[in-house]
């Protein structure tokens, strides 16, 4: 996943990274195919070199040191509401097939379940060039409608932007016409398997092709990056 | 904020964009009654249990909660800080945060553009910030994360600076452009070196990463987050205990050794 997420930022745009998964996606990026991308963290961080050591969290003091600017959180989304964000990345608990994320509150499981909230995933879906969406691949977590919608999908009127792409626990996906149309399958998976995971009917051939498998180089970048595989291994499995 | 726990203050209104454990083990300890927020949980573990408990099932209290994205808790804060009724934005539409939001109100553009949000002002009665250093006056320094920090102090009707050290005003006086807080916003500065722990200070402290999955694990549980307030907050009268109670070794891992300095800046006139 974090594969597949550094390969959405293309090389020179500017990128607002999100918490978790993407702190490292960017770094991988940067370090690969995309030298000459810019960081915007919502914490007012601007980075243009990834973070020094590993990072639990856009603040740790790694991610601070040799950044280009500390600005303000007000200063970062000023320049995202201006226009001039390429790309965010965004994380959702549950999602609808016009992209709209769930982050806030569900009553999908029967009982009703508090999730955390926006954070900054509500600007980032309302204000970027485009997005990309982040999921653990589970039918309960695809539905048809979601409870609550924090980060706006497609709909109409939207001014800018909207989800582009949906990199999931099973595979990669086109969310840019507003329907969910498989672009490839994570090694090892099948699209029944996919289909079975989807709470909706989405767009999947049975020629899916796989997602193409990180290369010495990706690999060699999280090892160090992600030593202890604390956002790679098993331990965020769940969360 | 563990003595605001240990003073048994209730009915507080808390206010930030993204939270860590902080929020979460005030709203365990009963002390809120509603959180103006974007992200409440923990940042490196996902879901804070104790406001999961809280907003869930009323336990041990019911919460009042004001949704936010970042951006909108940043321009409350700012309107205040401003002098503003609001400040108007484009984010959140298609969303349901600003849908009959108490603070997000749609409109017009005067200017003939496309409609817009308001966003009424947030004014804390109380910001606490941490700071690196800070001259007797409350003239402070900060650098690195910034945040919503500088809103904060200017936004809120008194502002308590907590600092890793006090120093003589001209350290102050020698970089201006580094003082954030102007000391005549503030009410009180606190010289409390490790104020911020677990969280991390830059050129101070390291983030200390194991308090905080620890902290993920109890909290769980009421009991596991009971036995963590009784270890960590209750039997402990201050912030130096907390220190001693974390042993030498482990403040010592967390404290920065190194330095980075910043290349000096001329102001000779």
């Amino acid at each position: 996943m974090v594969v597949a997420a550094a390969r959405e930022i293309h090389d020179g745009e500017v990128v607002f990274v999100g918490m978790r998964l993407p702190l490292l996606g960017f770094g991988l990026a940067k370090a690969t195919h995309a030298p000459n991308a810019v960081g915007l963290f919502e914490n007012g961080v601007i980075r243009d070199r990834p973070a020094e050591a590993f990072i639990y969290t856009m603040g740790d003091p790694p991610n601070i040191v040799g950044a280009i600017a500390c600005l303000g959180l007000n200063d970062v989304m000023s320049l995202l509401q201006q226009g001039r964000v390429d790309v965010g990345f965004i994380g959702g608990a549950e999602i609808d097939p016009k992209g709209n994320l769930n982050t806030t509150r569900t009553s999908g499981g029967g009982s009703l379940v508090r999730l955390p909230g926006s954070g900054g995933g509500g600007d980032i879906a309302s204000l970027a060039g485009r997005t990309v969406l982040i999921m653990e691949h589970e039918p309960r977590r695809f539905r048809e409608r979601v409870d609550y919608i924090t980060s706006p999908g497609h709909f109409p009127g939207r001014r800018r932007g909207g989800p582009a792409t949906l990199i999931t626990t099973l595979g990669v996906f086109d969310l840019s016409r507003g329907l969910v149309r498989a672009t490839s399958v994570h090694p090892g998976v099948t699209p029944a398997q996919v289909r079975d995971a989807t709470g909706f009917a989405i767009t999947i051939d049975d020629s899916v092709p796989p997602t193409t498998p990180p290369s010495t180089d990706e690999l060699a970048y999280i090892r160090h990056a992600d030593p202890e595989g604390f956002w790679t291994g098993d331990r965020t499995k769940g969360e | 904020m563990h003595e605001i726990i240990r003073q048994r203050r209730k009915d507080l209104t808390l206010i930030g964009p993204i939270s860590d454990m902080a929020f979460d083990q005030l709203i365990a300890a009963g002390s809120v009654a509603k959180v103006i927020a974007a992200w409440v949980g923990n940042v490196a573990g996902g879901s804070g249990y104790g406001f999961r408990r809280a907003y869930e099932q009323g336990q041990p209290r019911r919460l009042v909660m004001e949704d936010h994205s970042n951006f909108t808790v940043g321009l409350g804060l700012k309107a205040a800080a401003m002098g503003l009724p609001y400040l108007p934005t484009f984010t959140g539409l298609g969303g349901d945060i600003v849908r009959g939001h108490p603070r997000i109100r749609p409109i017009e553009d005067p200017f003939g553009g496309p409609g817009l949000f308001a966003v009424g002002s947030i004014k804390p009665d109380v910001a606490i910030v941490h700071v690196q250093r800070s001259d007797a006056s409350g003239n402070a320094h900060l650098w690195g994360n910034l945040g919503l920090t500088v809103e904060a102090a200017y936004a809120a009707r008194r502002t308590i600076v907590v600092c890793e050290e006090i120093v003589p005003d001209d350290v102050i006086r020698s970089d201006p452009n580094r003082t954030m807080i102007p000391g005549f916003l503030v009410s009180a500065v606190v010289e409390e070196p490790g104020g911020a722990l677990p969280s991390s200070v830059q050129g101070y402290w390291r983030r200390d990463f194991e308090t905080f999955l620890r902290y993920h694990g109890l909290s769980k549980t009421p009991d596991g987050y009971q036995s963590w307030l009784k270890e960590w907050v209750l039997d402990l009268p201050d912030r130096p205990a907390y220190l001693r109670h974390m042993g030498d070794a482990a403040v010592e891992r967390l404290r920065v050794g190194d330095r980075r300095l910043a290349a000096a800046a001329n102001f000779a006139p």
